[in-house]
This record gives C-alpha cells, sequence and structure tokens, in this order.
C-alpha cells in the first residue's frame, strides 16, 4: 500500500473510532451525559487521538528513512573500483534509482512479470530498450553491478513498503484498541485531549525554531567550506572585490559591507524623520476621521512588493536626481554620472522603510499612558510640549527599538539595491557614485553558472552568514533596548 | 471653635470660582444638567456623591480639561476671579497654569524627580536661572512634604518612589507651577490610609495659600479635609454647604440618604 493510500486508511480508522469511543462512553451511563467527566465530544476525540498521532508519527518517520536505507544498501552492493569518488557515485545512484523506477514502471504496465523484473540480466536482456518500451530513458547501456543494485533497491523498497503498512496499521490498532477500552465514564478524556493539544502547539513552536537553525547550520557549513578555499582574514581585512571565475579572485567584504551600511544610512535619514513625524500626527494631532483614512493608506506603502520600489528607483528616481545633481543638471554640479547610485536607493529604500517607522512608532506613542497626557496638560503645557517633553522621552526606547528593526530590515533588502544602486563593489564616500550591497552580490553569485564548489559561488554563504551576525545582532540589541525600558511609565 | 474661625474667614473672602446654569454632554449623553455653584478662596470644597454623578466631569470643566475630549461639550459660564474661562480671548493653557490638577492615579512623568517638578516652572519661564530653579523645587517638595524623603534621591526617576509618594510628587509638581486654584480628583484612592493622612494633611496646609477642590468618594475624608461640601447625584447639584452643617443637617432627602450610605 502506498503511503497515500496508508493515510486515508488511517482517517477512515480514527473517523470510525470518534463514533465507537463516544458511542462506548454514552452506552456506559445509559445516555446520561452528566455522569460523564468530560463531554462526549474528548472521549472520540481522544480514542482519534491515540489512534492517529503515533501511527501517523510511525509513517512520516517511515517514509523519510526507508529512502535512504535504501540507497546505503544499494551503494554497498556497487563495487568500489567503478567510481572515483563521492560525485561519481552520487551520479550512479541516480541510475541506480532510474533503473529501479523503470522496472517498476515495466511492471506496472504489463510489460514484465515481477519474477522477469527480479531475474532480469545484462547478458540476456538489452534493459535499456526494455525500459526504453516503458518510456524510461537511459544515457547508457547498463552495467551489470548497477543492475544488481537496482534490484537490491527494489527490493528493499517493496519490502519496506509492505513492512510500513503492517508496522502502522498495527500501531493505529493498538492504539484504538488501548483508548477504546480505557475509554469510561471516569477517564479524563478532557485533560488527555488537552494535552495533545499542548504537544500541538509545542510542535508547531518547535518546528519555527528547528527551521531557523537548519538555515543558521547549512549557512555555517557553506561557511566553512569557503574558508577552506579562500583565508578569512583576506575576506574580511581585503579592500578589493573581484570575483573573477577564472580563479585569482579578490573577494574583501569590506566594499560590499560599507556599500550596505552607507545605502542603509541613508534610508534611515530618510526614513525615521518622516516617520516618526507622521506617528507623531497620527497619534496626536489627527482627528479619529483623518487617521482612520491615513493609517491605511500609509500601510499600503507596506503593501508594495521591494521590486516595484527597484523600478520606481530605477526610473523615476534615479533620472530625477541626474537632472539635479549630474552634469548639466538643474544645480550645474556634476556629481553625478548614472542614474544608479547610492542616493537613489537609499532615497527609495527610505520611503520603503516609512510606513515601518511609522507604523510601530504609532503604536508605542499611543502606549504611552494618557494619564501622562493629562498630567502634562494640567501643569499648563501645550500639546507640542507635552510630545516633546514627555511623550517622547517616555516612548523613545520603544522608537529606538522600532528604528533599529528599520535597520534590520534596510540592511537585508535586496531587490531596491539591484535596481537602484548599481553593481560595482567601491570603497567611496560620495554617495551619488553607484556602489552595491552585500545582498545584491550574494544574488550575483549565485545565478550565474558557477561551479557550487569554486570560492567564488561559496562566498556567498560566508556573506549571507556576515549579514545574518549583523541583522541578529542589531534585532536582539533591539529587543534588549525595547525590554530594559519598557516599564518605565507602567 | 473650628467652626466660628471659618465662618470668619469665608465671610472675609469673595468668590474664586463661579459656575453658572453648566451643562455637559458627552456625545448624546447629558452629564451635568444646570450646575450653578460659588467656591471661595483659601477654601478645600469637596465634591462628593455615587460613581458617575458627574463631579469628575464638572471639575475638568473649571481647567478646561475637557478640551482634549473630541465628544464633550461645554455651555453656561464657569468664571475664574470674575473672568469667563470659555471666552475666546482665554488661553486654556494659561489657564491650566492658574488652575493646577491632581489626578487620581499618581502619574509622575518618567523623569527624575527633580525634572517632575521643575517640568511646569521650566515650561512657564518662572525661574531666570538654576539657584532659582533648584529653590522652587525644593520650595515645592517642602510644601509637599516629601522633601525630607527625596532631597538625596532627586535624580532618580520619579516613578521609583512609592504610591503615596508618588502622588505628593504630583501635588509638588502641580504647586511649583504657582497656581491659585489647585483641583484634585479622587488623590487618596490608589494611596494606602498611611499614605492618605499624610496627603489630607498636606491638603490642609495648603488651604493657607490656595482654593483647594476635592473630588472624593469617602465621606470621612470629605468631613476630614473640606470646609464646604458639594453633593452631586444623577448629573445635578443637590446640595451644597458648609461640611459640618451637610454632614449634620443635610436638607435634601437625597444628601440624607446619601450620606446615611442608603443610596450611592
Amino acid at each position: 500500500m502506498s503511503a497515500s493510500w496508508l493515510l486515508i486508511v488511517l482517517i477512515a480508522i480514527s473517523v470510525a473510532g470518534y463514533f465507537l469511543g463516544r458511542s462506548r462512553v454514552m452506552a456506559s451511563v445509559q445516555g446520561n451525559s452528566r455522569q460523564l467527566h468530560s463531554l462526549p465530544n474528548y472521549y472520540g476525540l481522544n480514542v482519534v487521538m491515540t489512534t492517529l498521532v503515533p501511527a501517523l508519527v510511525l509513517l512520516i518517520a517511515w517514509v523519510l528513512i526507508q529512502p535512504m536505507v535504501a540507497q546505503n544498501h544499494a551503494a554497498s552492493m556497487i563495487p568500489d573500483d567503478t567510481y572515483a569518488d563521492q560525485g561519481a557515485l552520487n551520479l550512479l545512484m541516480s541510475d541506480v534509482r532510474r533503473i529501479a523506477d523503470g522496472l517498476d514502471l515495466a511492471v506496472k504496465s504489463g510489460n514484465m512479470t515481477v519474477e522477469q523484473a527480479k531475474d532480469i540480466q545484462t547478458g540476456t536482456t538489452d534493459i535499456r530498450s526494455r525500459l526504453g518500451e516503458v518510456g524510461v530513458a537511459l544515457g547508457s547501456d547498463v552495467d551489470p553491478a548497477v543492475l544488481t543494485a537496482a534490484q537490491a533497491y527494489r527490493g528493499v523498497t517493496n519490502t519496506g513498503r509492505w513492512l510500513m503498512t503492517v508496522a502502522v496499521l498495527a500501531l493505529a490498532a493498538a492504539g484504538f484498541a488501548w483508548s477504546y477500552l480505557r475509554t469510561s465514564k471516569d477517564l479524563r478524556a478532557r485533560n488527555l485531549v488537552e494535552h495533545g493539544v499542548l504537544a500541538l502547539l509545542v510542535g508547531a513552536a518547535s518546528i519555527a525554531i528547528l527551521t531557523t537553525l537548519g538555515i543558521v547550520l547549512s549557512l555555517i557549513f557553506n561557511t566553512i567550506e569557503f574558508f577552506k578555499l579562500y583565508p578569512a582574514l583576506d575576506f574580511f581585512t581585503s579592500l578589493t572585490w573581484s570575483p573573477s571565475f577564472g580563479g585569482g579572485s579578490q573577494l574583501g567584504i569590506l566594499p560590499l559591507l560599507w556599500g550596505t551600511l552607507y545605502i542603509s544610512l541613508i534610508a534611515l535619514l530618510v526614513a525615521v524623520p518622516i516617520g516618526l513625524f507622521a506617528a507623531i500626527y497620527l497619534s496626536e494631532y489627527a482627528s479619529s476621521k483623518v487617521r482612520s483614512i491615513v493609517k491605511p493608506l500609509l500601510e499600503v506603502l507596506a503593501g508594495i512588493p521591494t521590486i516595484v520600489y527597484g523600478l520606481f528607483a530605477l526610473l523615476t528616481v534615479g533620472p530625477l536626481l541626474v537632472e539635479i545633481f549630474g552634469a548639466g543638471g538643474f544645480l550645474g554640479l556634476g556629481w553625478m554620472k548614472g542614474g544608479t547610485a547610492v542616493m537613489t536607493a537609499g532615497i527609495v529604500m527610505g520611503v520603503m522603510l516609512i510606513p515601518f517607522v511609522s507604523s510601530l512608532s504609532d503604536d508605542i506613542i499611543n502606549a504611552v499612558p494618557q494619564s501622562m497626557r493629562d498630567g502634562s496638560y494640567g501643569l499648563g503645557a501645550t500639546q507640542s510640549e507635552t510630545i516633546r517633553q514627555v511623550i517622547l522621552p517616555a516612548a523613545l526606547p520603544g522608537i529606538v527599538g522600532a528604528i533599529l528593526l528599520a535597520a534590520s530590515r534596510a540592511i537585508g533588502e535586496t531587490m531596491i539595491v539591484v535596481l537602484g544602486a548599481g553593481a560595482a563593489a567601491k570603497l567611496s564616500l560620495n554617495p551619488f557614485e553607484a556602489m552595491t550591497t552585500v545582498t545584491a552580490k550574494i544574488v550575483s553569485q549565485l545565478t550565474g553558472d558557477a561551479d557550487f564548489a569554486s570560492p567564488e559561488a561559496l562566498v556567498a554563504f560566508a556573506l549571507g552568514m556576515t549579514l545574518f551576525v549583523i541583522t541578529l545582532g542589531l534585532n536582539v540589541f533591539a529587543l534588549y533596548i525595547v525590554r530594559k525600558y519598557r516599564e518605565q511609565y507602567e | 471653635m473650628k467652626d466660628m474661625l471659618i465662618e470668619e474667614r469665608t465671610a472675609m473672602e469673595d468668590v474664586k470660582i463661579s459656575a453658572k446654569d453648566v451643562n455637559v454632554w458627552y456625545g448624546d449623553t447629558h452629564a451635568i444638567k444646570d450646575v450653578s455653584v460659588e467656591i471661595k478662596d483659601k477654601t478645600v470644597t469637596a465634591f462628593i456623591g455615587p460613581s458617575g454623578c458627574g463631579k469628575s466631569t464638572f471639575l475638568r470643566c473649571i481647567n478646561r480639561m475637557n478640551d482634549t475630549i473630541d465628544i464633550c461639550r461645554v455651555e453656561g459660564l464657569i468664571t475664574l476671579d470674575g473672568q469667563d474661562i470659555y471666552d475666546p480671548k482665554v488661553d486654556p493653557v494659561q489657564l491650566r497654569a492658574k488652575v493646577g490638577m491632581v489626578f487620581q492615579k499618581p502619574n509622575p512623568f518618567p523623569k527624575s524627580i527633580y525634572d517632575n517638578v521643575a517640568y511646569g516652572p521650566r515650561i512657564h519661564g518662572l525661574a531666570r536661572n538654576k539657584a532659582e530653579l533648584d529653590e522652587i523645587v525644593e520650595n515645592s517638595l517642602r510644601r509637599a512634604a516629601l522633601w525630607n524623603e527625596a532631597k538625596d534621591r532627586l535624580q532618580s526617576p520619579g516613578t521609583g518612589l512609592s504610591g503615596g509618594q508618588q502622588q505628593r510628587l504630583c501635588i509638588a509638581r502641580a504647586i511649583a507651577t504657582e497656581p491659585e486654584v489647585l483641583l484634585m480628583d479622587e488623590p487618596c484612592s490608589a494611596l494606602d490610609p498611611i499614605a492618605t493622612a499624610q496627603v489630607e494633611e498636606l491638603i490642609d496646609e495648603l488651604r493657607t495659600s490656595y482654593s483647594v477642590i476635592i473630588v472624593t468618594h469617602s465621606m470621612q475624608q470629605a468631613a476630614r479635609v473640606s470646609q464646604r461640601t458639594a453633593f452631586f447625584h444623577l448629573g445635578s447639584l443637590v446640595e451644597y454647604g458648609e461640611t459640618d452643617r451637610i454632614f449634620t443637617n443635610p436638607v435634601d432627602p437625597r444628601t440624607e440618604a446619601y450620606i446615611t450610605g442608603r443610596i450611592g
């Protein structure tokens, strides 16, 4: 039975279990549900839980582990001298899987009997053409060792599948029997079900955490791989970034880091004052009518995909800035040579961050208790004195937290940089020059047709790791500040 | 003996605040109905009455704190020293500097004790230099009976004080602005009996310089600290007069019912 059929059977058993468990407990009290410890539904759900959950866990684990076992078994069939390294073995193994799948298909379509598929040999049959008939194309003639491995692979897979069906159904039946027999009016079914729900919640929380851990681990391993090929000292101190896929690359992170921080700085210089002032207006001055219209409008900005902001930078803001700061432009300064520049990307990124800053600050300003405002007004302070001297100081830790969160978004931003800031890695102070950031370079290093084992591709992981550490540090710092000063006015 | 002194004084001093036919609406709710009252200078006046009877609302009309509530509408005439406080010529901000307010819950700003007290004087430019400001802060804290406890920690946050100290800090903060009238909206409801006693002592002391209006739920408190009492019920002013007379010989049956504990 395949895993999906098994799943359907399991669900059918548990639905039946629900009604059986429910009716058993109702029968035990002659239909008077007041004598039960829990509501009748809980007894049914308890049976469902005990039937379904262990069987399902076993099913998932089996589906995940079986291919690994089969593969190891098949790989041991292939003599060591047929392949040179791990890569060659991987290629052979993918052949093995293709042949095994082909044999399955041939049996299913009636082209071969089960015995034929088991006993077929390279000497007697042209396997390549036989499999070609059922639509499985093989690149070359089949090596006898590979065929043996494929048959072994099939064998393990088929046995495994039977075992899985038996084991899962047995576990489900055992779970059902145990919980069904346990069902009586004194069973604390409600508590049991609630423990189950708790386990579900814990599971959901741990999946989120484990995923993060997985991402970090994959970054770490590739980063270590990179530092084996390229000296870490050069990576962190070299002032040049010039990857060349022929070898002899200079992979210094500093120009990229400088570009990232410079663009983020300009973005924050745009976003923080505008966002903060907008938040002050919205939370302190605007009537509720204005607020109900303006706030959603401002938050629409947050919903625009960043690639659209990138287009805006490329097509509108860049040319506009050139017209002002470029040679022969409005100011006649000739500072800006092309539309893509730190300034372009920074301004557009700042616009993107406005709703981020304003929305968070607005919430924080609103959280300052009304009694603070009353106290200040009661002493004869004007509204603006109250905001400057009481509300902003009280809200400051939260606002700083909001700004730091915005900063970590700016640092991680990619699309606006790709389209707005150019691709040249440069260490320059002129904000009208093209520069690039860590994120943009990660994209360009991995989207080429570079060998994944080369330092030019692996550097992307080291860059990603550095970025991750920086943004993590910023987030932790932001949370620390918010927490440390939170209770001050409570 | 005490009664005679009060009568002498009230006879001598004139009316500080006068309200005539004041009506207040919150949206459609008629919160204050035709209240007319005359509050005398250098006297503690208590507003008593059951919850929701409008005593706090009326208090907030006197320094126009209700202006900060969008849906609130005030009609009628309220004068301070004969000047209509709802006249368009009157700046509510200036008015609030003259009519200080202390709230139900202590609400010190998240600043140091010193900065809390110096807040009003700084805004209104009452001190010409740092030495004068220091003096104002010290005097205010002394008058609020907080100086001895706070003098060694003037730079530590005001929110770090105990509840009773916080409320005295708020009173010091209000005094520092040199108001003429002090409004107190249930100033002791968040305090324990000892802190309450300290604040009540303070109120009695403040009477020498200010007109104090105190809203309270405790009739014992009204009897202890006030010379005149106003009883509000369902938005109307039911009875107003000498505290001793209100508590011993109420005219209106509703007042009697309230002070004997039958309604409210």
